[in-house]
């Protein structure tokens, strides 16, 4: 085989190496090395040996389900506020945005030019006990002195939802702009009225937007740690904050890696049934088209 | 048919005159402009224009010509600034789409990518909530019809081109409408398949005995299928008429230039012979122009000529009197199979093209650089009305498009 024509058919496997390179060194090896590490005992001052301990695993979750299924249903709620919230959005951008759409998009990323760790402290200011908002509202009498708003869990889902509603609003936009619109002239043509229209035609055909957008907002939600901590209290503590505290105060390995490989798990189960539910083949073809 | 009557569409009844049937579409000045950045843009220009029922009628035109907004403003996807549309006598200007007994062909299809042909074909049946059984029975008849039995669990994505083109037909009759229109449906179809769904649709639309508005920029097309034709030119109707008509004997130069390949000469009329015209040429040539007088001709004036190159003779000595005859030198040979194209310019300075039929006992009658004589005979020679300048507000904005 001549050089040039090894060359041509090494080309696609030496352009995704650095991906691959990258995936392998960041990614596959730290996931081995915290799985050895879920499975060993020690303490930092004697050192942690490899006893294959799966003990840690059972104990995390005896010790820390109320934190892990507080997550998930946070994760839910914000996933559910989200949508509900940002398909209007999106749809009002793709379909009455005409010339400014891609202002109002900018709009909408706006916020990500400030760090999320800001943006979530002032919601700490605005919100606080005596804060702009509630001192105002208890000097006028509208709620009673002992009102607070912080360290409850409106608080951290709504931090949650207002953080990461971007990751929402993006995907069904893009499902939606590029629906054509002789799509929509047909439907109204066979009789749709609007509603029939946006239910028969408009919604199935976002579906991989929503699909996309769901993804992308309840992984991060449920494993978030940063709302809870600036916005939420003792009773809002999210399976996020308690991996932290694992790691960094308490200085737990072991029990730090096997309480984030039990939120993988989670997720990753929870991902996979939620495709299969929605037939994802399905999703993605249309998606593809 | 239980379509949803709006109170619109039920205040005009303009009342035919006894003994007539009423017209399927009835379109009365209607006239439609859009405001663009460049000004207001005047797409339709006060078009009047009548259907009969179980015609294939066509609308001919180039890009922009303003067909295809006649053809959305009949579906009510547009709304004429001014005039009326009537539906069988019923003004439905105002009227939504979706309460509008008239169903479109689109140029894209617009099918429904995440149903199945059968879903598709059955939309509007089940927006009008016509019962299951009917429903499945209608849907089945029309996918015969179209000829997609057995493709009802398809999704769009894989069927072909035509079949798709088909499923759009079948979804769009199934809902009996009063009139079907039809943008383009065969512009993205190669074109093989673009003659058979020719002939097909002719065949589908004397089965169903709906009338069928056509929009083609394709002369072809038009031609072959249509009942009647209107070829439009800048928002304007310039002919109406049947294909042969039209084709035979066109009304304007720019009628002539679009349908057809056309030859154009244009000359100073020496002499009036009742209505027939008599065109400056040298001594031992003749133009003669018959019913040149409606067009407009008189002593003195230019007039424009037009004459098919089929119906041009190429011969090596003079043809007998009788004939429209001038002299030419042959300037590019064409070998076409069936046929041999001649580009021949003539003294005046114009290019006329002659089609030469390759039949078995014809020989090689010219080549390239011979003298010859082209000649016809006087009726073949068609007088074109000069289009009238467009008032002075309106004629930049033809350029503006509106497709």
């Amino acid at each position: 085989m001549s050089r040039s024509r090894l060359g041509a058919r090494l080309t696609p496997y030496l352009l995704v190496l650095p991906g691959w390179l990258w995936l392998v060194v960041f990614f596959v090896v730290p996931t081995f090395v915290m799985l050895s590490v879920s499975t060993q005992t020690g303490d930092i001052v004697s050192g942690f040996q490899q006893t294959f301990h799966w003990r840690t695993y059972v104990d995390g979750w005896n010790q820390y389900h109320t934190q892990f299924i507080r997550s998930i249903v946070y994760g839910l709620i914000t996933t559910l506020l989200c949508l509900v919230i940002a398909y209007p959005v999106a749809y009002w951008i793709a379909f009455r945005g005409g010339a400014h759409k891609s202002s109002l998009l900018f709009l909408i990323l706006l916020p990500f030019f400030v760090s999320f760790v800001i943006r979530t402290q002032s919601w700490n200011f605005i919100l606080s006990d005596n804060g702009m908002l509630l001192s105002a509202l208890k000097n006028w009498g509208l709620v009673s002195q002992d009102f607070h708003i912080l360290a409850t869990a409106p608080a951290v889902i709504g931090g949650l939802t207002y953080n990461f509603l971007p990751f929402m609003v993006l995907p069904i936009y893009v499902g939606l702009e590029r629906l054509d619109p002789a799509l929509l002239e047909a439907a109204a043509d066979l009789y749709g009225s609007k509603t029939a229209t946006f239910r028969k035609v408009v919604l199935p055909l976002s579906m991989p937007g929503v699909f996309a957008g769901v993804l992308l907002t309840f992984v991060p939600a449920a494993a978030d740690y940063v709302n809870a901590a600036i916005l939420g209290g003792a009773r809002t503590t999210m399976i996020g904050n308690v991996i932290q505290t694992e790691y960094f105060t308490n200085l737990d390995y072991p029990k730090a890696s096997a309480l984030s490989f039990i939120l993988m798990a989670a997720l990753l189960l929870g991902v996979f049934a939620y495709a299969r539910v929605l037939g994802t083949e399905d999703v993605l073809d249309v998606a593809a088209r | 048919m239980d379509v949803v009557k709006t109170p619109q569409q039920a205040a005009v009844t303009v009342e035919p005159p006894p003994g007539e049937p009423v017209p399927a579409i009835e379109l009365v000045k209607i006239a439609k402009t859009f405001s663009s950045r460049r000004g207001i843009v005047t797409a339709v220009d006060a078009i009047d224009l009548v259907i009969g029922e179980g015609e294939f009628f066509s609308l001919l035109g180039p890009s922009g010509c303003g067909k295809t907004t006649t053809l959305r403003m009949i579906g009510g996807f547009e709304e004429p600034t001014e005039g009326q549309i009537l539906l069988y006598g019923d003004d439905v200007v105002g009227v939504p789409p979706n309460h509008r007994d008239v169903n479109m062909v689109f140029q894209s299809y617009a099918l429904f990518p995440h149903m199945s042909v059968f879903e598709n074909v059955a939309f509007g049946l089940r927006r009008k909530a016509v019962s299951k059984a009917e429903t499945k029975a209608r849907v089945g008849d029309m996918l015969d019809l179209v000829q997609l039995d057995g493709k009802s669990d398809r999704r769009p994505r894989e069927l072909s081109g035509g079949q798709q083109q088909r499923v759009a037909l079948a979804r769009a009759l199934v809902n009996r409408p009063r009139a079907l229109l039809l943008d383009e449906p065969l512009a993205a179809l190669d074109l093989k398949l673009r003659q058979a769904m020719q002939l097909e649709l002719k065949r589908i639309q004397r089965e169903v005995g709906i009338t069928f508005v056509f929009v083609t920029h394709d002369q072809n097309e038009a031609l072959t299928m249509s009942d009647r034709l209107v070829v439009m030119n800048a928002g304007r109707i310039e002919q109406l008429g049947s294909p042969r008509e039209v084709y035979e004997h066109p009304r304007t130069r720019f009628v002539a230039g679009f349908i057809g390949t056309s030859n154009l000469i244009t000359g100073r009329v020496r002499a009036m012979d009742g209505s027939t015209a008599l065109l400056e040429a040298a001594a031992d040539e003749c133009l003669v122009v018959p019913e040149a007088a409606s067009a407009g001709a008189g002593v003195g004036r230019d007039l424009d000529v037009t004459v098919r190159p089929e119906k041009i003779v190429i011969s090596e000595d003079r043809p007998g009197s009788g004939r429209c005859a001038i002299r030419g030198r042959v300037a590019e040979v064409v070998y076409l199979g069936t046929s041999t194209q001649y580009a021949v310019a003539t003294a005046g300075g114009t290019e006329l093209s002659v089609f030469v039929q390759n039949a078995s006992d014809a020989d090689d009658i010219a080549g390239r650089g011979a003298d010859v004589w082209l000649s016809w005979r006087p009726d073949h020679s068609l007088a074109l009305v000069t289009t009238q300048p467009a008032p002075a507000e309106s004629r930049s904005d033809l350029s503006g498009g509106n497709q």
